[in-house]
């Protein structure tokens, strides 16, 4: 595993003459921080506002009051660019900055395998092989800290809403109603 | 000076580190096996008390003993094991009344916990409310004084009114004032503020409430655990409170009432105990408190309950307040000389109860409270049930550390040790 691995763990305590109890009993809080997640906490990426927007949704996870803004400028058969915003933890934002790094480019199809490669992930199950998770591999972690795969899943289940909503909206000329539970 | 509450309390907690009342705080600890644990390698120190409280050993001991030897359901048998268990329910409802200062035990309707006692209040009194009254509650009400409000003016047309909290995080009483007129039938409103600790009032508000004719009702959820209550003076017609905040078990609340209030308050829940005669399409409801307690209740919970009052009679609730103010202060003093966090509520330890809520404007509360996870230090992170006081508060979620008789200084300098490694932790 090299430094910027997204599955090594954070090595920010070292020599802080600190001591977290994961140091000594194998507790992951550094597994749930690792340092690609922190680095995308505290850089987010994706904030700018977009030229068109064509989709958007907002997400509000009731048990934290985080909430996540998702907008969606698209192309005929793919996204073209996509802007976060929002207030929310750690894992929320780094979520959400790995989103708008990933998500430009993908056609609809490729979003929704890549959404549910993530649950998998948070899950715990296994994620298919051929699926390439990029940053959002760090979130890993969360994994073993089931009251926050919520958090990371905010940003995810409101791109679904986005993008179901323009789908459906072209469909039938109906808005989408109901939200899946991650 | 807890005049607030109608009870003279002798003693005043300060900043200064040791001077924490008469209670053996770290003696009491040994009384709740739970305390004892080690998480992640570091003493528990439990700092969430006014989501619930631990349980000692004495009410561990009473919920086994009446599965062990007492088991039986209450009020309709004439075996042994029946009398026991229904003697230990009905002396639950006699040591309540009298540790809130009820005359008659009648006055003690049992429920599963406060939430149940206020939605019993909101659709069994609020039954005989229509369009054109109006209900008052406040801005920093838990939404269990919220909610069922809201569904009594959705099903019933009344009209909901709420007093403002100031910027130093206490009710705006001109503003309430203000509100109150011939068509406030109800003012609900708790006694202390499970966000700020702001300790509300009551006495007073109730005056004033009374004056318009309207019926107060009073979240005791936070203050009953933690200060001196009287309810034959404190001026409500309902105080609901639960016992797992108060060292008790889960699953066990009360709402105590005037008489004369209870006796108009409809039977929400219909079943067995809350009758007298039933015919196949009528029935006459039982008396008072039976008739508002249908079915079996938590018999092995009110069982235990009184052990945990005994931890109160033995140390006294004005021991007990003078304790955790005297915490309240010290943990006051060391979070703002931290000098990064937004510390929430009044700032005069007189005014507020034993917990404290703050943000740091860079480490959101849930990270924050992941982080003392990791130290052992138990904290709430979150819109404690209050969303529309976060709005107010113009936050999305706080940290919440709330004290209980076994917290000590100790506790407070953990919670500031592990404030400081999360800013460690998470700086750039």
């Amino acid at each position: 595993m090299s430094a910027d691995d997204p599955r090594s763990p954070s090595p920010r305590l070292a020599g802080s003459g600190f001591r977290f109890a994961s140091e000594q009993s194998g507790a992951p809080l550094d597994d749930l921080y690792r340092e690609v997640v922190l680095d995308h906490q505290r850089h987010p990426r994706g904030r700018e506002p977009l030229a068109r927007v064509d989709a958007s949704a907002h997400g509000f996870n009731p048990v934290c009051g985080d909430e996540v803004e998702v907008r969606l400028a698209l192309d005929a058969e793919s996204v073209a660019g996509v802007q976060v915003t929002g207030r929310g933890c750690a894992i929320c934002t780094a979520s959400g900055s790995m989103l708008a790094e990933l998500v430009p480019g993908l056609d609809v199809a490729e979003v929704f395998r890549l959404i549910e490669g993530f649950r998998d992930l948070l899950r715990g199950n296994e994620v298919p092989p051929e699926l390439d998770l990029g940053d959002l591999a760090g979130l890993g972690g969360v994994a073993r800290f089931p009251v926050r795969v919520k958090c990371a899943m905010l940003p995810w289940v409101t791109l679904e809403d986005a993008v179901r909503s323009h789908a459906i909206g072209h469909a039938a000329g109906v808005a989408r109603a109901g939200k899946e539970e991650p | 000076m807890n005049a607030d509450l109608g009870v003279e309390i002798r003693g005043q907690g300060s900043g200064e580190r040791g001077d924490a009342g008469s209670l053996d705080a770290r003696a009491l600890r040994g009384r709740f096996p739970a305390l004892g644990r080690l998480i992640n390698g570091h003493r528990l120190v439990y700092l969430d008390n006014a989501a619930t409280t631990h349980k000692p050993l004495a009410v561990l001991d009473a919920i086994e003993r009446h599965y062990r030897l007492s088991n039986a359901n209450v009020h309709r048998g004439v075996h042994t094991l029946a009398e026991e268990a229904t003697a230990a329910y009905e002396t639950c409802r006699h040591r309540v009344a009298r540790f809130v200062g009820a005359a008659d035990a009648r006055q003690v309707v049992i429920t599963r916990n406060a939430t149940e006692a206020l939605n019993l209040v909101a659709r069994g009194w609020g039954a005989r409310l229509g369009p054109g009254d109006e209900v008052v509650t406040t801005e920093m009400e838990h939404h269990s004084n919220l909610v069922p409000w809201i569904m009594l003016a959705r099903e019933r047309g009344v009209t909901l009114r709420h007093v403002p909290v100031t910027d130093d995080g206490e009710l705006d009483l001109a503003a309430f004032a203000r509100l109150l007129s011939a068509r406030t039938r109800v003012v609900a409103v708790t006694a202390m503020s499970n966000v700020l600790g702001t300790i509300n009032p009551v006495p007073e508000i109730a005056e004033m409430a009374r004056r318009v004719g309207a019926v107060v009702v009073v979240d005791g959820a936070q203050s009953v655990p933690h200060l001196p209550v009287d309810f034959a003076t404190l001026g409500a017609d309902f105080l609901a409170f639960s016992a797992h905040k108060a060292y008790g078990p889960t699953g066990v609340g009360f709402l105590v009432g005037r008489l004369e209030r209870l006796e108009e308050v409809e039977p929400v829940w219909g079943g067995g105990e809350m009758i007298r005669e039933v015919h196949l399409d009528r029935a006459t409801w039982n008396g008072l408190p039976h008739r508002l307690e249908a079915g079996t209740p938590n018999i092995a919970g009110a069982a235990a309950f009184p052990s945990a009052l005994d931890l109160f009679e033995e140390l006294g609730l004005g021991p007990v307040r003078v304790h955790e103010q005297g915490l309240v202060a010290y943990a006051l003093d060391r979070l703002s000389s931290l000098g990064f966090l937004r510390v929430h509520g009044p700032l005069d330890p007189a005014r507020r109860g034993g917990l404290v809520s703050f943000t740091d404007p860079d480490i959101h509360p849930h990270d924050q409270a992941q982080v003392l996870d990791n130290l052992g230090v138990a904290v709430r992170a979150g819109h404690h049930c209050a969303q529309p006081l976060m709005r107010r508060l113009g936050e999305t979620a706080t940290v919440r550390a709330s004290f209980g008789v076994y917290s000590d200084h100790d506790d407070v300098d953990a919670l500031v040790d592990g404030l400081m490694a999360a800013r460690r932790y998470f700086g750039s």
